[in-house]
């Protein structure tokens, strides 16, 4: 029975974020709570000559002041502060480990006070002495000591010679600058002192059992010592993924104290956590005239820190998506003193599909072909890299329900050769990729005599919908309201999750409560077979439904019963069931969520100014569970590839080391005039290989592809092809 | 954020009085500019003198037919005034260009003059810069630059003042009225703010110890042609990488009075009188707008990151010229260049 999935439902948790009944991570109360304030190292690279805190103690209402010279203990092996999402290579960042400083922006000491205004003012006093040493930050001048990482396609045929051979070739250089997540909540811990070294740590993170291990590795607790809550998330976009600096300072501060303590970071000081770093993305084309691809070759050189070897697969889009005999993909890293990144939505994919779908745009124009012509040319059905079919593909569906949506036939090829008033009008277009991974997730249904149902699981809801989704699909699997299902989520004792990232949630959770849900079908059938002179003794207990508060046969003529009968003639209050979905592995197919984007700019010719007017997005992702949040979400996706194209940057002065547009005045993404028209299409996409529902998550794919397609929409206006991300006005200007 | 003391003031008089008595001290209107940079501990106040509840709220006819405009009427109160949008239009719809719906509830017209570049290295304190720490050195000069000065800059400071409101004032001839210990005078707003020369640490010729209480507009309101264009890097809320205030009386299709103005360039609200003095009498036409701004961004110069300011600048004023000619101004609401 679908009720629910499938249907735009609102929200469940919609009507507790809109009055403020939603609480987040810095909002939880405490007795006697205490207030910590962070002070930032202001050179990049070097040591602590001097902290001098002696000042800083004296202003009345501080309690202490943490450094590394003065603290509780802190594990000292790497192993215990490697969390699930950690990179396999380094030595993850221990604030107020040691006189090391690794980046601009460090804590390098913790001001507690009795408020924070005390904190925040005496933070001031606090006077630190540097060893300064020298320093690198700027990717472009060390590109030279880009250094290989292991990458996981592996080439294919002989790229360089094709390439050579080619009659028609593109080769250019993509840069991506790096870019913050800036969510809207502020990076914030509320650790309640519980009494007996029992602490409960409300985190704004998208995992509570990753930082719930975590902290019980760094602190050396027991496992019952440490909870972990985090029911909303005023967005996180993957910088929650890993464990934040101030969930380690909060509960340091309390464990030194004794005492509660809440920790909360400033705008600015949020630009010293991980970031999208940025890339040179160097792609190279080499194709025979009617279109057909003979040679990709991808190379990305990317930011990393001097600790930690973070890299996402930037490359080895082409193998999902276009045909060639000879590819080759490679993914460097430069170490700089920084700190480490971290994924941001559609991590590698929002960048390096972006340097992909250019140069084909660029490829399309040296052929003299219709953009979407060479990408149906080159349209692959197996991913090449394991040279496996997808578990469903509709990408073709959404070249063509998009371009008919977009009007994409009335587009003149020519660049500048089309107008509106003082205004040039380009029309573009670019391919998006993603994966369809899902996860181990276990769920506990709770089932009461009087029909309601708790949902519970240690999932996190970051605002792309999780509460609702589950609701949906437990309401239809037990044959409730939607009404009388509570769900809780991201309470490290609930049952287990990982991280909410990487768009597996949806598919991962949905399963999850089919799992839990079937096991309590089965007992109700079970227990209703048994009742006394029951009319359904006969029945097969894996063939009945429940539907309308009933337990009834599959047989459309078979008798049905009040699951509230059963469970009071049961002398039953309630029916509890925990499970652990596995997804069996399957090796034989592919699994990628796929898109095409469509976008109208219109740039005025003397002033250089651009206005995304239009974008239709048509997504390929399975079965879409909400299509309310889910096109939400796709939309979300699309303001970000807007933001990606024209506006957002994260600006370093090389000279010291530090990001000088740490605040979201001058960090710039789109505003609501920035936003025009936008259309999302979900395309029919049945896949009864995936999963049982057939999901695949949308969280990444909406912004997959869309600052290519408003690149490349701005070099069909203008016939300028911008490279360097973003492109703003100058870059148009003669 | 340090720890200040704070005052009410009871009058105009008690604020003077209050500045004289502690140097350290600094007025507070809406807050919006101030309190950020204490937060920043750019601004380090020992005292904060709240002038908010002031009587300098009223938008009065002046007896030539002018307006007189208390310090303390809020941004948005001054947009919406009937007399502002009828007779001064190009001034609402400067002031509705800038920051945001709420903001501009809460700024003062005071405030707004006095507001501070929004130079990054004035905004961080781990940095060299001449405004914020005399002396030091200026970071721009050699850095980020992209949104830079290049009109009047000097080798000590090269930021810009960041205020829309005031570059429409400059083009409409307002005059300040300030007030302090030793009574009461009046500057021209183009003479209000100050180039950086040797102390970029000073914006304005406001001394210590005064308050502007008014600003008072000219009859002349530019109602029929007129038009405020800002350029900026995304379509709202962004400070402008340069803006345009023209205005214009015409004949027919003759000049007979010009008033230009660039914002998003210099250390103040650029005026030049000899452009002005080009387009009168002149026909209104693309050819001679561009002589105006020829003459307008006379001696700019680029650094490294912001040459791209002084073509924009250029067309940008071709452009406001050519709105205001029409009569067919920028709209400050809807999502699109005229
Ligand atoms: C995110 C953001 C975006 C913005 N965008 C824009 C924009 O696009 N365009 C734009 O023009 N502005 C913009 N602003 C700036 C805004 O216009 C100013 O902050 C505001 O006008 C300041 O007015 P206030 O009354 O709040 O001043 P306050 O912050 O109270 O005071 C500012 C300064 O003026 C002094 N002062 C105040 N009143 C008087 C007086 N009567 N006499 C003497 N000194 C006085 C104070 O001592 C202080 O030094 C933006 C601000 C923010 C925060
Ligand atoms: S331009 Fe002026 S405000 Fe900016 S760093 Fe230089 S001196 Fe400071």
């Amino acid at each position: 029975m679908n009720a629910y999935v499938g249907t735009p439902t609102s929200r469940v948790d919609g009507r507790a974020k809109v009055t403020g009944a939603a609480k987040y991570a810095g909002e939880f109360a405490a007795d006697r709570l205490l207030h910590g304030f962070v002070v930032a190292a202001t050179i990049p690279r070097g040591r602590i000559a001097r902290l001098d805190t002696s000042e800083a103690l004296r202003v009345e209402g501080v309690v202490d002041v943490l450094t590394h010279a003065h603290r509780p203990p802190l594990a000292d092996k790497d192993e215990a502060w490697k969390d699930e999402v950690a990179p396999e290579k380094g030595s993850p960042f221990r604030p107020l480990y040691d006189d090391r400083i690794n980046f601009n922006g460090q804590p390098i000491a913790l001001v507690v006070a009795e408020d924070w205004e005390t904190a925040k003012f005496a933070a001031t006093r606090v006077r630190v002495e540097y060893d300064q040493e020298a320093f690198a930050t700027d990717l472009e001048s060390e590109r030279g000591k880009a250094a290989r990482v292991d990458q996981p396609h592996k080439p294919r045929g002989d790229a360089a010679a094709a390439l050579t051979r080619a009659a028609v070739q593109h080769e250019a250089d993509y840069v991506m600058p790096s870019e913050h997540h800036n969510p809207m909540e502020l990076y914030a811990t509320t650790a309640v002192w519980d009494g007996n070294g029992k602490l409960t740590v409300y985190d704004k993170t998208q995992g509570v059992q990753n930082v719930q291990k975590f902290l019980c590795s760094v602190f050396g607790r027991k496992r019952d010592d440490i909870r972990v809550v985090s029911p909303y998330v005023g967005g996180a976009f993957g910088s929650g993924l890993r464990p934040q600096y101030q969930v380690v300072l909060a509960t340091l501060a309390a464990v030194a104290l004794k005492r509660s303590v809440r920790v909360v970071l400033t705008r600015r000081q949020m630009y010293g956590l991980g970031y999208r770093p940025m890339t040179i993305e160097h792609v190279a084309l080499g194709a025979s005239p009617d279109g057909t691809l003979d040679a990709v070759t991808h190379e990305a050189i990317a930011v990393t820190s001097r600790f930690e070897d973070f890299s996402r697969n930037d490359t080895g889009w082409a193998d999902q998506l276009y045909k060639s005999p000879n590819s080759r993909f490679s993914h460097k890293l430069v170490e700089l003193d920084v700190s480490t990144p971290c994924d941001m939505r559609a991590p590698g994919a929002a960048t390096g599909v972006c340097a992909l779908e250019c140069a084909m745009d660029e490829l399309a124009v040296a052929l003299k072909l219709d953009p979407i012509e060479l990408r149906l040319k080159c349209y692959s059905e197996r991913d090449q890299s394991e040279d496996l079919p997808y578990t469903s593909k509709q990408l073709r569906q959404c070249y063509a329900r998009g371009a008919e949506a977009f009007g994409w036939d009335r587009r003149t090829p020519a660049p500048r050769s089309m107008h509106d008033g003082k205004d040039l009008v380009g029309w573009g277009m670019a391919t998006g990729v993603w994966e369809a991974l899902q996860m181990p997730v276990a769920v506990r249904i709770v089932l009461t005599a009087n029909g309601h149902a708790e949902v519970s699981c240690a999932a996190s809801d970051i605002g792309t919908g999780t509460y609702t989704i589950v609701a949906q699909v437990a309401a239809d699997a037990l044959g409730l309201p939607i009404e009388n299902i509570s769900v809780r989520l991201a309470d490290s004792t609930l049952p287990q999750a990982p991280v909410e990232g990487g768009s597996w949630m949806a598919a991962s959770s949905a399963h999850a409560v089919l799992g839990a849900a079937e096991d309590i079908r089965q007992e109700l059938a079970r227990l209703a077979k048994a009742l006394p002179g029951s009319q359904l003794a006969d029945l097969d207990a894996t063939k009945v439904t429940l539907v309308d508060g009933m337990i009834a046969s599959n047989d459309p003529n078979g008798a049905a019963v009040s699951i509230a009968d059963v469970m009071r003639h049961s002398k039953l209050e309630r029916i509890e069931k925990e499970k652990l979905n596995q997804f069996a592995e399957d090796k034989s197919h592919a699994r990628n969520t796929h898109s095409a984007v469509f976008a109208e700019v219109k740039v005025d010719e003397q002033l250089g100014v651009i206005r995304v007017t239009r974008v239709v997005s048509a997504v390929a992702a399975g079965r879409i569970l909400n299509t309310k949040t889910g096109r939400s979400q796709i939309m979300g996706g699309v303001v970000w590839g807007i933001g990606m194209a024209l506006h957002e940057e994260t600006m370093m002065d090389h000279r010291f080391g530090r990001i000088m547009n740490a605040d979201i005045a001058e960090y710039h993404v789109p505003v609501n005039a920035d936003i025009h028209d936008i259309d999302v299409i979900f395309v029919d996409e049945p896949d009864d290989r995936i999963n049982r529902l057939g999901v695949k998550g949308l969280g990444e794919i909406g912004i997959v592809g869309v600052p290519a397609a408003i690149a490349n929409a701005v070099y069909h206006a203008t016939g300028k092809r911008v490279r360097r991300f973003p492109i703003t006005l100058d870059k148009l200007l003669d | 954020m340090n720890n200040f003391q704070y005052s009410r003031a009871r009058d105009v008089a008690d604020a003077i009085r209050l500045l004289a008595a502690d140097p350290a001290a600094k007025l507070i209107a809406g807050g919006t500019n101030l309190i950020d940079l204490m937060k920043e501990n750019v601004e380090r106040p020992s005292r904060l003198i709240d002038i908010s509840r002031l009587p300098l709220r009223d938008i009065e006819e002046t007896a030539d037919g002018g307006l007189r405009i208390g310090a303390l009427v809020p941004n948005s109160d001054l947009a919406y005034h009937p007399l502002v949008e009828q007779r001064y239009p190009l001034l609402a719809s400067a002031i509705l260009a800038g920051a945001s719906a709420q903001l501009r509830n809460m700024a003062s017209v005071g405030g707004n003059l006095m507001q501070r570049t929004r130079c990054p290295y004035f905004y961080d304190t781990a940095t060299p810069c001449n405004k914020r720490s005399p002396g030091t050195g200026c970071s721009a000069i050699d850095g980020l630059n992209r949104n830079h000065a290049i009109l009047g800059t000097s080798n000590s400071c090269i930021a810009t003042n960041p205020s829309d409101m005031s570059v429409a004032l400059a083009a409409l001839g307002a005059l300040v009225h300030i007030a302090g210990s030793s009574g009461q005078r009046t500057v021209a707003l183009t003479d209000f703010h100050r180039l950086p020369d040797d102390k970029p640490h000073l914006d304005t010729n406001l001394g210590d110890g005064e308050i502007i209480t008014a600003i008072e507009l000219p009859p002349r309101g530019f109602a029929r042609n007129y038009s405020y264009l800002k350029i900026r890097d995304r379509l709202s809320y962004a400070f402008a990488l340069v803006s345009v205030a023209a205005a214009l009386e015409l004949e027919g299709n003759a000049i007979s009075e010009a008033r230009l103005a660039l914002g998003g360039v210099a250390h103040k609200p650029w005026r030049s009188l000899e452009a002005e003095a080009a387009l009168r009498g002149q026909a209104a036409t693309p050819d001679h707008f561009g002589r105006a701004a020829d003459l307008l961004l006379q001696g700019a110069t680029a650094h490294s990151h912001n040459g791209f300011k002084i073509e924009l600048a250029r067309r940008a004023v071709v452009r406001t010229l050519m709105q205001a000619a029409s009569a067919t101004p920028q709209s400050q609401a809807h999502k699109k260049i005229a």
